[in-house]
């Protein structure tokens, strides 16, 4: 074994631990930092590829904005995970089943030597800039479906603020309107409490 | 490397171009529309939607061209699916304002946006030749239904559907993407004239073929809604708001439809074998539990998602007879036959959700069967357009719904799979008694309510013309069957 084979199984195992710690930590900004170095590890592997631009993206994008972020909205929401963990165990064994079939047949097939690529095929040769190469075809070959990502993003910004938006809120004035028809029941609640002897 | 770059010809894209470009044009008149009735926004949609008509008849050409370095692929089958896609989309349009106007979280600018974003989704599915515009088209069509289902956030109901809709939809992306991966693994291409190229030449693993084939598939069931991937639909179709349930419902259908021709047809017609295996079951499990569950519904919409679910796998039955045992002799007929029944479909559905949204009004949503009773007490007319396209929906002789089922039926018996048009047959009958009860509410009921229908005169005509067309279509349907077969023959 050479020592990016090394690097390679180092990094991997690293990546398979802290992904499972995403889905088992018990705290959700634990679960949340496991992710984090999910994706630094995921930056390690494409750097080993010679993709330095793609480990560098995913670093920049994923660790730097998506999950900074990711860990604000964690901190802030306070989930109980105790109660969406209700019902685990009555959907385990079905999940189980589905599971380990699951994986013994993408082992099958993904462990068939078909899937072993020559090392010598995913070397890129001296000189070129996969920097280069990517910005060039996105405007070129790609260019389609790149403008049409876009508008993806614009649609998940309309989205965003048709959902959360509610108006401005400029002054306190009151709507007469509505003060005119206010009726008793709308102000006075009569409640119906035993007698207390004093 | 940027010496070879040619600037590609946007002129088979065009109506593509126009939709994006008024799309976000209206997005910033909007900003500046002062009626609380966005009558200004909603008139400019539909100009869009027109404009993208007009735009694609004048630029159709009998031959299928290519451009954006073949990602992009326009044949005639594509341009009479997106003429389809706006026609529909316009009608949904119009059969949705009145319910929008009544609904404050829904008045919006945004909505009509949004249905345009949509439209250009299923515009991109439909003239996709590559798997990334697949993907791309796919999501930018769910991201905005998404989002058109939460719109009415007060509402606990739409709010669950959307949650539902937005994470099933993201595990049927993932399938699909992870079986797009496979077949790129196998094949060395992501572009799906190069995939048939290289499949037909041999020297391909097959193992990793069939293995991508049926995530592939499992990712295209999902989208289209068959069991065992049909959870969501009851669920979404339900809890959407009406006018976001007929838009899911109808148009969207004839973009899958293209993306399964696309893919399966298109791509991976020499595994057709596999395939068709795969699509029967998912078939006919879909007609069973559609027409069986959809009996048991007391809420239209519910009842209509269980409809979706079987009439989704009649057309199936369609795509499944194509290629018997290595002879494609019939598959011209096949394929025509259940492109003929996903227009007839949409046809129908528009009709049905139509006719909720003419009985709903501010505060009452008329999704219940109960609130059909004694509609013909209230209102003969729409109480027959009602019945023309329940009788449509079952398949009853001379409505377009049953030449629809009658030419999949005969693609089915000329594969000679005499055994599968038998279980069609007798799941169709089963799905008369619901459509029927309906028919019955309606006529021997009395009726709960017996306030006038207040639908304004625009909607009236076009749902009776709506009705009209399932009646005379049903009459004269070589028409259309064969601008289907036209079509498929110009682009397979």
């Amino acid at each position: 074994m050479d020592f990016q084979t090394a690097v390679f199984f180092f990094l991997s195992a690293i990546l398979i631990f802290a992904a499972m710690r995403v889905i088992t930590a018990r705290n959700p900004v634990h679960a949340a930092l496991h992710l984090i170095l999910a994706f630094f590890t995921c930056g390690g592997i494409w750097a080993l590829l010679q993709a330095e631009f793609l480990a560098i993206a995913i670093i920049l994008v994923y660790v730097g904005a998506v999950m900074v972020l990711f860990l604000f909205v964690v901190m802030m929401l306070d989930i109980n995970l105790d109660r969406m963990r209700q019902g685990f165990w009555n959907y385990l064994p079905l999940g189980a089943v589905l599971g380990v079939l699951m994986v013994m047949e993408m082992g099958l097939v993904l462990g068939s030597k078909y899937f072993q690529v020559p090392a010598a095929d995913a070397m890129v040769p001296a000189g070129v800039s996969n920097t280069k190469e990517i910005g060039a075809l996105m405007f070129s070959e790609y260019v389609y479906p790149f403008e049409l990502a876009s508008i993806i993003l614009l649609v998940g910004m309309i989205a965003a603020i048709v959902l959360t938006y509610r108006g401005p809120k400029k002054s306190k004035n009151t709507n007469p309107n509505q003060q005119v028809f206010v009726q008793a029941k709308d102000r006075i609640r009569v409640l119906q409490m035993p007698v207390e002897k004093d | 490397m940027f010496d070879n770059f040619v600037v590609p010809d946007l002129l088979p894209a065009a109506p593509e171009l126009f939709l994006a470009g008024m799309a976000l044009a209206i997005l910033m008149i909007d900003l500046t529309v002062k009626d609380s009735r966005r009558t200004l926004t909603f008139v400019l949609a539909q100009l869009a939607l027109i404009g993208c008509a007009i735009i694609q008849v004048y630029t159709s050409s009998q031959e299928v061209t290519y451009t954006f370095s073949h990602m992009f692929v326009d044949d005639v089958m594509a341009d009479l699916l997106k003429i389809f896609v706006y026609m529909t989309m316009i009608v949904v349009l119009f059969y949705s304002r009145g319910y929008v106007l009544d609904r404050a979280a829904m008045n919006k600018g945004e909505y009509y946006v949004l249905a345009l974003f949509a439209t250009l989704g299923m515009m991109v599915m439909i003239s996709a030749n590559n798997f990334v515009t697949i993907y791309i088209g796919l999501e930018l069509l769910s991201l905005s239904l998404y989002a058109m289902v939460a719109m009415n956030r007060d509402s606990l109901a739409s709010t669950e559907a959307a949650m539902k809709y937005f994470v099933l939809g993201a595990l049927a992306s993932g399938m699909l993407l992870y079986g797009m991966s496979m077949i790129y693994g196998a094949t060395g291409t992501l572009e799906i004239t190069q995939i048939a190229e290289r499949l037909y030449g041999g020297d391909v693993n097959k193992t990793v073929l069939v293995f991508g084939l049926v995530f592939l598939v499992s990712g295209l069931a999902f989208k289209l809604g068959v069991v065992p991937f049909h959870m969501w639909i009851p669920d979404v179709y339900h809890g959407a708001p009406t006018a976001v349930t007929l838009l899911i419902g109808s148009a969207p259908k004839l973009a899958a439809f293209a993306i399964v021709m696309r893919l399966l047809v298109g791509g991976l017609i020499t595994m057709a074998q596999d395939w068709q295996a795969m699509l029967i079951i998912l078939s006919v499990l879909s007609m069973a539990i559609g027409n069986l569950a959809a009996i048991a519904q007391t809420n239209l919409k519910r009842m209509l998602a269980y409809s979706a679910i079987s009439h989704m796998g009649f057309m199936l039955l369609g795509i499944t007879t194509g290629v018997v045992s290595g002879d494609a002799r019939y598959a011209l007929n096949a394929y025509s036959s259940a492109m003929f029944y996903v227009i007839a479909y949409v046809l129908m559905t528009a009709g049905a959700f139509g006719m909720i949204l003419l009985m709903a009004r501010a505060g009452f949503e008329a999704d219940n069967l109960d609130d059909f009773k004694g509609l013909n007490k209230r209102s003969p007319w729409f109480a027959g357009v009602m019945l023309m396209i329940m009788f449509s929906m079952a398949g009853v002789p001379f409505f377009i719904g049953f030449f629809a089922k009658f030419s999949v039926l005969q693609a089915v018996v000329a594969s000679g799979q005499i055994w599968l048009a038998i279980v069609a047959v007798i799941f169709s009958l089963i799905g008369a008694f619901y459509y029927l009860r309906v028919v019955k509410l309606m006529y021997f009921d009395a009726p709960t309510d017996e306030s006038p229908l207040t639908a304004p005169l625009d909607m009236r005509l076009l749902i009776s013309a709506n009705g009209v067309a399932i009646a005379v279509l049903g009459i004269f349907p070589q028409f259309i069957m064969s601008l289907c077969a036209y079509a498929l023959l110009r682009s397979l």
